[in-house]
């Protein structure tokens, strides 16, 4: 996909550094001459989304910790000095707190969308799993940043979540001390957090480099799922093409993150979080922030408390696993037509989840969350089996193909059947 | 994607919903054991959303010569109080006001704490000097600081209604439930006694609390129109507006600023992706070599 590059040094100095360093080629090849599939939707333009949104929460962040106090006694009380008496102090924090909540909605589409269009399938299993771990340490770095204000619900987030390490068997109790630096959530723990959540987000970042390099070597999916086959046909380059695609998306995602920032900043909160944290007292029900909500309901959902948290890690891990579970030969489940009901039926449990996890743990809703647990697993299983006996719809000969079929008003499917038949040169 | 499917989602989203909600919604009522709060107009509610300022001034008139007996309010300076988007005292109001104040200073160059008149900068003194006197003094109870609680008091807005509130920028659950607890108190009913020092309140979670009624009507004293009246009446009712409207700011000090830039921003951002979108269109419209994208 990356084929040879198309740079050509205009001046002197461009020539003299290409020469010893050849980082403007880099980026010409990179972020401009790069080829994208033409046919991308706007559910592509979430990488760039999630690209912007890291940017934007390292820059408030690194301001926002020139002003907060990491200690049990003045950590609450120099968050509300940064929301009274900072210049803009409670914008930062706002986009700060919102922002990691948007880049949680980001991701979901992004994951959502490369589920969809099977994005993770031949070639690009090491690209995903990347994305995995690029989640995983998204989670970790969002729990300790939501400790930091030590607020009611950080003391008491962070004390259920630390102790579900003990569940471990042998390390666990060393683990949670560890955790902790003692042997309760105190000053100790709040300081390694918040050392750990300044470090986490550069791993994100070195991970993310990876993530685009793996992007850059086996070229992006696209709707139909097939490979580009022309690069002239198929494909534009990613300057001017994808760059103000992007961007425009980019900007439509800022007003719904400014409508939170300005309009309903506390809205993705819990007002417990402005009760100074107290390990006296145990708020009435402990909830983690809105983008953790599935999978704490699925460690509820099991009654023993080392199987919960095997449960609940592996609800994410079996995501990493998913090139080799889902054995059906097409990408797209556009053109899968079981696959594609249970797309959607996955995408229900995962927002019934989200909802249980919310709810009290108790009665009804601990049935309904082991069903809904079952019904999450069961996609991987349904997967597995689907791609052995499904017969997907016929696949279009080429990107090309597909877009001139859509725009020409038939559907991409039936024009390709057509095409189909005859005998394909192109490939 | 394909919309079949799509529409088959919803449905099931739907009906799953519902089936989940058919419990909750009985649970919360008795759960929580509080009655919900009546949802109140608010001058600094919605995306134009200001305070008013005679409403600040009464309600810190309320507040420091009702709630400031047990309750502080350690966050907030006197100089917060004319700072532009509050209840706008004059400076020299504030240098006055805090000067009746006495506040704790030191040590000085013999090593004693000292008592003096308070200025601009210092923040509003605690009526306690810590929890336990502050629990010694009333029963057991501790009346919490009122610097951010208007932001830390809510009640269980539930599905699907919290959805809705995204539209609707719903989000004064805290003044609200405020005003609810201040005209809630009744006589409890039959079946319920109250032990000494308890208070029935039909807002309260639970509906037992240490606080007794704090106000009645007349208690405090507004300032008087031109008539010879106050221009709102000195009832419960309006105390608790008053003081919850003043406790919103107190909690969110650039609640109007916020909301100000959060227009401008808004209209900035529509516009831009305006213009992008139709550069995109441009951009689209061909491909690399010329040819039409189509």
């Amino acid at each position: 996909m990356s084929g040879h590059s198309s740079y050509v040094p205009k001046t002197g100095i461009e020539r003299w550094l290409d020469a010893r360093l050849p980082i403007i080629r880099l980026t010409h090849d990179s972020a401009v001459s790069y080829p994208v599939p033409r046919n991308l939707n706007y559910l592509w333009t979430f990488g760039g989304i999630l690209a912007f949104m890291l940017v934007a929460q390292i820059v408030t962040g690194i301001i926002l910790v020139m002003h907060y106090t990491p200690h049990a006694t003045m950590a609450f009380n120099s968050v509300e000095h940064i929301m009274r008496d900072v210049n803009y102090g409670w914008l930062l924090r706002y986009l700060h707190s919102n922002g990691a909540s948007m880049f949680f909605i980001a991701v979901y589409v992004h994951i959502f969308r490369g589920l969809y269009y099977g994005s993770y399938k031949a070639p690009r299993e090491v690209l995903w799993i990347l994305g995995v771990v690029i989640f995983l340490l998204m989670m970790a770095t969002a729990f300790m940043g939501y400790v930091l204000p030590w607020g009611q619900m950080s003391f008491w987030g962070a004390t259920v979540i630390t102790n579900l390490f003990s569940a471990l068997p042998v390390i666990g109790e060393t683990i949670v001390t560890f955790l902790w630096g003692g042997y309760s959530v105190d000053n100790p723990t709040l300081n390694r957090f918040f050392s750990l959540h300044y470090l986490l987000p550069f791993m994100i970042f070195g991970v993310v480099v990876l993530h685009i390099w793996a992007l850059h070597v086996v070229g992006q999916n696209n709707p139909t799922g097939v490979e580009v086959k022309n690069v002239q046909k198929d494909t534009v380059p990613f300057t001017p093409y994808a760059t103000i695609k992007d961007l425009f998306g980019m900007v439509v995602f800022m007003v719904v993150f400014g409508w939170f920032v300005f309009y309903q900043p506390n809205f993705m909160g819990h007002a417990d979080n402005y009760i100074m944290a107290n390990p006296a007292a145990t708020p009435a029900h402990i909830v983690p922030e809105w983008y953790f909500l599935p999978f704490y309901a699925i460690l509820r959902a099991i009654p023993d408390k080392l199987g919960g948290v095997i449960a609940m890690g592996s609800a994410i891990v079996v995501l990493a696993f998913l090139p080799w579970i889902d054995t059906s030969k097409v990408k797209s489940m556009t053109y899968r037509p079981i696959a594609r009901q249970l797309f959607w039926a996955f995408f229900v449990v995962c927002i019934a989840l989200g909802y249980l996890g919310a709810m009290p743990a108790e009665g009804g809703y601990v049935i309904a969350s082991q069903i809904f647990t079952a019904l999450y697993f069961g996609y991987f299983v349904a997967l597995f089996v689907v791609g052995l006996f499904e017969r997907p719809k016929a696949l279009p000969t080429s990107i090309a193909d597909a877009v001139l079929a859509s725009a020409h008003g038939g559907s991409a499917a039936r024009i390709a059947t057509a095409t189909a038949a005859e005998p394909n040169v192109k490939g | 994607m394909n919309r079949t499917s799509f529409r088959l989602a919803l449905t099931g989203l739907a009906a799953g919903l519902s089936l989940a909600l058919m419990q909750p919604a009985a649970q919360a009522a008795e759960g929580h054991g509080g009655n919900e709060p009546p949802a109140l107009t608010w001058s600094f509610s919605g995306p134009f959303g200001k305070f008013d300022r005679a409403q600040l001034q009464r309600g810190f008139k309320v507040f420091k010569e009702v709630c400031a007996a047990c309750h502080g309010a350690s966050l907030v300076a006197f100089r917060n109080l004319s700072q532009p988007g509050g209840p706008e005292f004059t400076p020299g109001q504030v240098a006055a006001l805090a000067a009746t104040y006495q506040i704790t200073d030191g040590p000085n160059d013999q090593g004693e704490m000292f008592q003096r008149p308070g200025r601009p900068a210092d923040r509003f003194p605690s009526p306690f000097p810590n929890e336990q006197a502050a629990r010694a003094a009333q029963g057991g109870a501790y009346p919490p600081d009122f610097s951010v609680l208007a932001k830390a008091r809510t009640y269980v807005r539930g599905f699907p209604r919290f959805i809705f509130d995204i539209f609707t920028q719903y989000q004064e659950q805290g003044p609200d439930y405020i005003h609810a607890l201040m005209v809630g108190y009744e006589e409890p009913p039959a079946g319920v006694t109250l032990l000494p020092g308890q208070n029935y309140n039909r807002y309260m979670p639970g509906h037992l609390l240490a606080m007794p009624k704090p106000l009645s009507d007349g208690q405090v004293e507004y300032p008087k129109g031109p008539d010879g009246k106050s221009p709102v009446p000195e009832t419960v009712d309006q105390y608790a507006r008053d003081v919850a409207a003043f406790m919103v700011w107190m909690a969110e000090p650039h609640l109007e600023e916020r909301k100000r830039m959060g227009m401008q921003v808004m209209i900035f951002l529509v516009f831009f992706a305006g213009l992008l979108y139709y550069t995109k269109k441009k951009v689209w419209s061909r491909m690399p070599d010329g040819s039409p994208a189509h």
